[in-house]
C-alpha cells in the first residue's frame, strides 16, 4: 500500500497539470474578457466601466458587480451585423472544411498507399510551406492573384481567357487561401489513422466477399471516423475565428466574426462590445467540440 | 461440397510464384481430397504462407493452375473464391461486434436477413461463443478472438477453409484444447480445411495429410505416422522431431535376410538395417529415432555382439518430465541421442559418466540415400 501511495502522488499531480494550465491561462484570462463583456464602454484608460479598484474594498467590489450589465450581448443580438458575421464565419468554416475534407481524404489515404520509402517523402512536402511565414505565404498568394499577377498572366498567354479577371478580393480568393493553409491540419490526422491501418483487415474484407471499393466503404472509412473528426475540428474551429485571410484575400463587403471582432477593438475602441462578440464566440466554438467529445466517450464505451 | 468421384477436391499443378528474384514457390503440385484436413508445415520462409495466400486469391501465380472443385480459380479475385480463410492475427474487425464480425460475409453474399440471423446463431453455438454477441473484439481475451475468426470464417460455408497459423498467437494449453476442437469441427462439417503452421506437432495432431515445405518445394507428402517413421530424406529426418543421423557407406547387402550392412564412416561399425533401394558401395545416411534406442546400464550388453549393439559413456541426462533425454558417446566417438520413458517415479539407474550400452532393431533404422 505504501508503494501505492508513492507512485500516486506524483501521478495525480501530473494528471492535475494540465487543469492548472488551463485555469491559470484560459479561465482566469476568459474571466477578464467576461467582465469586460459585461462592462459599459467609456472613454477613459481603460476605455470601459465599471473598474474593478481591489484597493477600496468589499464594498467597491459589490458596486462594480451590480453595475455590470448584458447590454452588450442584447446589441449583439439585435444589430444583424454581429449575427451575419458570425453566419459568415460558420458557412465559410463550414464550406472550407468540406473542401479540405474532400482534398485532404483521397490525398491522406494515397499517401498511405504509397510504398514504405515514399512515405516520408511525401509527409515533407506537405510540412515544408510551413517552414515559410504564413504571413508571407498569403502576401504571396495576393501577388498571384492580383490584377497583373502570375494567374491572370498564365491564363491570358495560354489564350484561356481575353482580359485579366478580377480573383483578388472575391470570397474564391478566400477560401483558396484558406485551404491552402489549413491543408496540413485536415491531411496530418487523416494520414496517421489511415496509415495505422492494418491491410489484413482489407484481406479479410475481400476474403468475406467484398469489393475493393466495398472493403474501403466497410472497413476503410469507418475506421478512419477519429481521423476525420480530428481534422475537421482542427480546421473548423480555427477558420471560424479567421482574421487575416479574409482580411487579406476576400472583399470587404461582407466580414468574418474575427474581422467585426478587430473593427470593434482597434477601430471603434469598444473593448465591452469586443469582449462580448469574444465571449459568445467561444460558445459557439464550444458546441462541435462538444459534439464531438460526445461521439468519442460514446465511441469509447462501445469499446469498454 | 463433394468433389466429382474420383477427382481432387483442390488440384495444384506446377504452381511457381517469385517475388523479385526470390522464388517462395517453386513448380509445386498437390492435390487434396474434399474433406481432408491437410497441414502444410515447414521452417519460415519455406513458402507455405505464400502458397495459401494463392489459395486465398492474394497472390497470383507467376505460372501453373489451381483447380478446385475442377474450375481454374488461380485467377480469380479472393472475393469471388468458395474459400475463406483464417487469418493469423486473425484480422477481425475492431468497429464491429462479434455478430457484425460473423455475418460480414453473410451479408456480403446477399443472404436474406432472417438466414443470416439463424446462421449467425449457428455459428456462435459451434464456437460457444453465447452471450459474447454485442461484444467488440478488444473486449474478448485471445481465445474468444480466436473462436471469432473461426466462426467468420466457417460462416459462409466455405468449400475449403484455410487455417494460417491459427492457433500462434495461444498458450500451450489453450493451444492444445482449440487442436482437438478444430479436428471435431472439421470432422463434423465434413469441410476440408488447410492449415499452415510452423509447429510439427500441431501437424501431426490435427491433420490427416502433412506436405512438409522447405525452398518452395514439397519435399514430402505423407499421413504424420509415415513423415515420422519413414521420412524420405535427410531433411525430413532432421526438420520433423528429433533423430540420430550416422553417415556411412553399404559394404553387404543380404537380400535373403531383408538386411543391408552399412559401415559407418563416423563410428567404425557395423549397422544393420532394413533393405532399401541401395547397392554396394553407395554413400547413405542411417536414421534412428532416439525413443527407438535402448538404454542399458554397464557394457556388457555390448560386449555380448549381438546386432546393433555398442558401448559408450553416458554424458550428459536431460531430465524434461515424461522423457529423459540422454547423450551417449560411443567408443567410436559418435555421438547418439537416447530418449527414455521416466516410466518410474525414483530409482533411477543413470548417472552422467558411467559406462552403458545401447542396442536397436534393424527395423527401427531408416537408410536415406540423399
Amino acid at each position: 500500500m505504501s508503494g501505492r501511495r508513492i507512485f500516486t502522488r506524483p501521478a495525480r499531480l501530473a494528471a492535475i497539470a494540465p487543469y492548472l494550465w488551463m485555469a491559470l491561462f484560459f479561465l482566469v484570462p476568459f474571466g477578464f474578457v467576461l467582465k469586460i463583456a459585461l462592462s459599459q464602454t467609456a472613454i477613459a484608460q481603460p476605455p470601459y466601466v465599471p473598474v474593478f479598484d481591489l484597493t477600496a474594498g468589499w464594498s467597491a467590489f459589490k458596486t462594480a458587480l451590480s453595475a455590470l450589465s448584458f447590454d452588450n450581448f442584447k446589441l449583439l443580438a439585435s444589430d444583424d451585423l454581429y449575427i451575419l458575421s458570425y453566419l459568415r464565419s460558420l458557412v465559410v468554416a463550414l464550406v472550407s472544411t468540406a473542401i479540405l475534407l474532400a482534398i485532404g481524404y483521397p490525398a491522406a489515404y494515397g499517401m498511405s498507399r504509397l510504398p514504405q520509402r515514399w512515405q516520408p517523402v511525401a509527409m515533407m512536402l506537405v510540412i515544408v510551406p510551413f517552414w515559410t511565414s504564413f504571413l508571407i505565404r498569403i502576401y504571396s498568394w495576393i501577388n498571384v492573384l492580383q490584377h497583373d499577377g502570375l494567374l491572370n498572366k498564365t491564363l491570358l498567354a495560354l489564350g484561356i481567357i481575353d482580359k485579366p479577371l478580377a480573383w483578388l478580393a472575391t470570397d474564391s480568393a478566400m477560401y483558396l487561401g484558406i485551404v491552402y493553409s489549413y491543408f496540413p491540419f485536415m491531411i496530418l490526422p487523416l494520414y496517421a489513422t489511415l496509415s495505422k491501418l492494418d491491410d489484413t483487415l482489407l484481406e479479410a474484407a475481400a476474403d468475406l466477399g467484398c469489393s475493393r471499393l466495398k472493403a474501403f466503404w466497410l472497413v476503410t472509412f469507418p475506421l478512419s471516423l477519429p481521423g476525420v473528426g480530428a481534422g475537421v475540428l482542427l480546421c473548423f474551429i480555427p477558420i471560424v475565428g479567421e482574421f487575416v485571410i479574409p482580411d487579406l484575400l476576400a472583399g470587404s463587403d461582407r466580414m468574418m466574426i474575427g474581422q467585426t471582432l478587430w473593427l470593434e477593438f482597434f477601430t471603434n475602441k469598444d473593448w465591452p462590445v469586443a469582449s462580448a462578440i469574444a465571449v459568445v464566440l467561444l460558445v459557439v466554438l464550444l458546441l462541435p467540440l462538444l459534439v464531438y467529445e460526445k461521439l468519442q466517450r460514446r465511441h469509447l464505451e462501445a469499446r469498454g | 461440397m463433394i468433389a466429382k468421384s474420383g477427382a481432387p477436391l483442390l488440384r495444384i499443378a506446377s504452381v511457381v510464384k517469385r517475388f523479385g528474384g526470390v522464388t517462395a514457390v517453386d513448380d509445386l503440385s498437390l492435390d487434396i481430397a474434399a474433406g481432408e484436413f491437410f497441414a502444410l508445415l515447414g521452417p519460415s520462409g519455406c513458402g507455405k504462407t505464400t502458397l495459401l495466400r494463392m489459395l486465398a486469391g492474394f497472390e497470383t501465380p507467376d505460372a501453373g493452375a489451381i483447380h478446385l472443385d475442377g474450375q481454374d480459380i488461380a485467377h480469380v479475385m479472393p472475393h469471388e473464391r468458395p474459400v475463406n480463410m483464417m487469418f493469423q492475427n486473425y484480422a477481425l474487425f475492431p468497429h464491429l461486434s462479434v455478430e457484425g464480425n460473423i455475418s460480414f460475409g453473410l451479408k456480403r453474399a446477399g443472404l436474406p436477413k432472417d438466414e443470416i440471423a439463424s446462421r449467425v446463431a449457428e455459428m456462435i453455438a459451434l464456437v460457444r461463443l453465447e452471450g459474447l454477441q454485442t461484444r467488440r473484439p478488444d473486449q474478448l481475451s485471445g481465445g474468444q478472438r480466436q473462436r471469432v475468426a473461426l466462426a467468420r470464417s466457417l460462416a459462409r460455408r466455405p468449400q475449403v477453409l484455410l487455417l494460417d497459423e491459427p492457433l500462434g498467437a495461444l498458450d500451450k494449453k489453450l493451444r492444445e484444447s482449440t487442436q482437438s476442437e478444430l479436428m471435431e469441427l472439421q470432422r463434423r462439417l465434413g469441410m476440408t480445411f488447410i492449415i499452415v503452421t510452423h509447429d510439427q506437432e500441431e501437424a501431426m495432431t490435427v491433420a490427416d495429410r502433412i506436405g512438409v515445405m522447405d525452398k518452395g518445394r514439397l519435399v514430402q507428402v505423407a499421413p504424420p505416422r509415415e513423415l515420422y517413421e519413414a521420412p524420405n530424406s535427410r531433411w525430413v529426418a532432421g526438420f520433423v522431431g528429433d533423430i540420430n543421423l550416422i553417415e556411412g557407406r553399404v559394404t553387404a547387402i543380404h537380400r535373403d535376410l531383408d538386411r543391408v550392412v552399412v559401415t559407418t564412416s563416423q563410428a567404425g561399425v557395423t549397422v544393420a538395417a532394413r533393405t532399401q533401394v541401395v547397392s554396394t558401395g553407395d554413400a547413405v545416411c542411417l536414421a534412428i529415432r532416439p525413443e527407438k534406442i535402448t538404454l542399458t546400464a554397464g557394457d556388457e550388453a555390448a560386449g555380448a555382439g549381438g546386432t546393433n549393439s555398442f558401448a559408450g559413456v553416458l554424458t550428459d541426462i536431460n531430465y524434461i518430465g515424461g522423457l529423459s533425454m540422454y547423450r551417449v558417446r560411443l567408443d567410436s566417438g559418435a555421438m547418439l541421442k537416447v530418449a527414455r520413458a521416466n516410466a518410474r517415479r525414483t530409482g533411477d539407474r543413470f548417472a552422467s559418466g558411467q559406462r552403458v550400452s545401447l542396442s536397436f532393431a534393424p527395423e527401427d533404422v531408416v537408410v536415406l540415400d540423399r
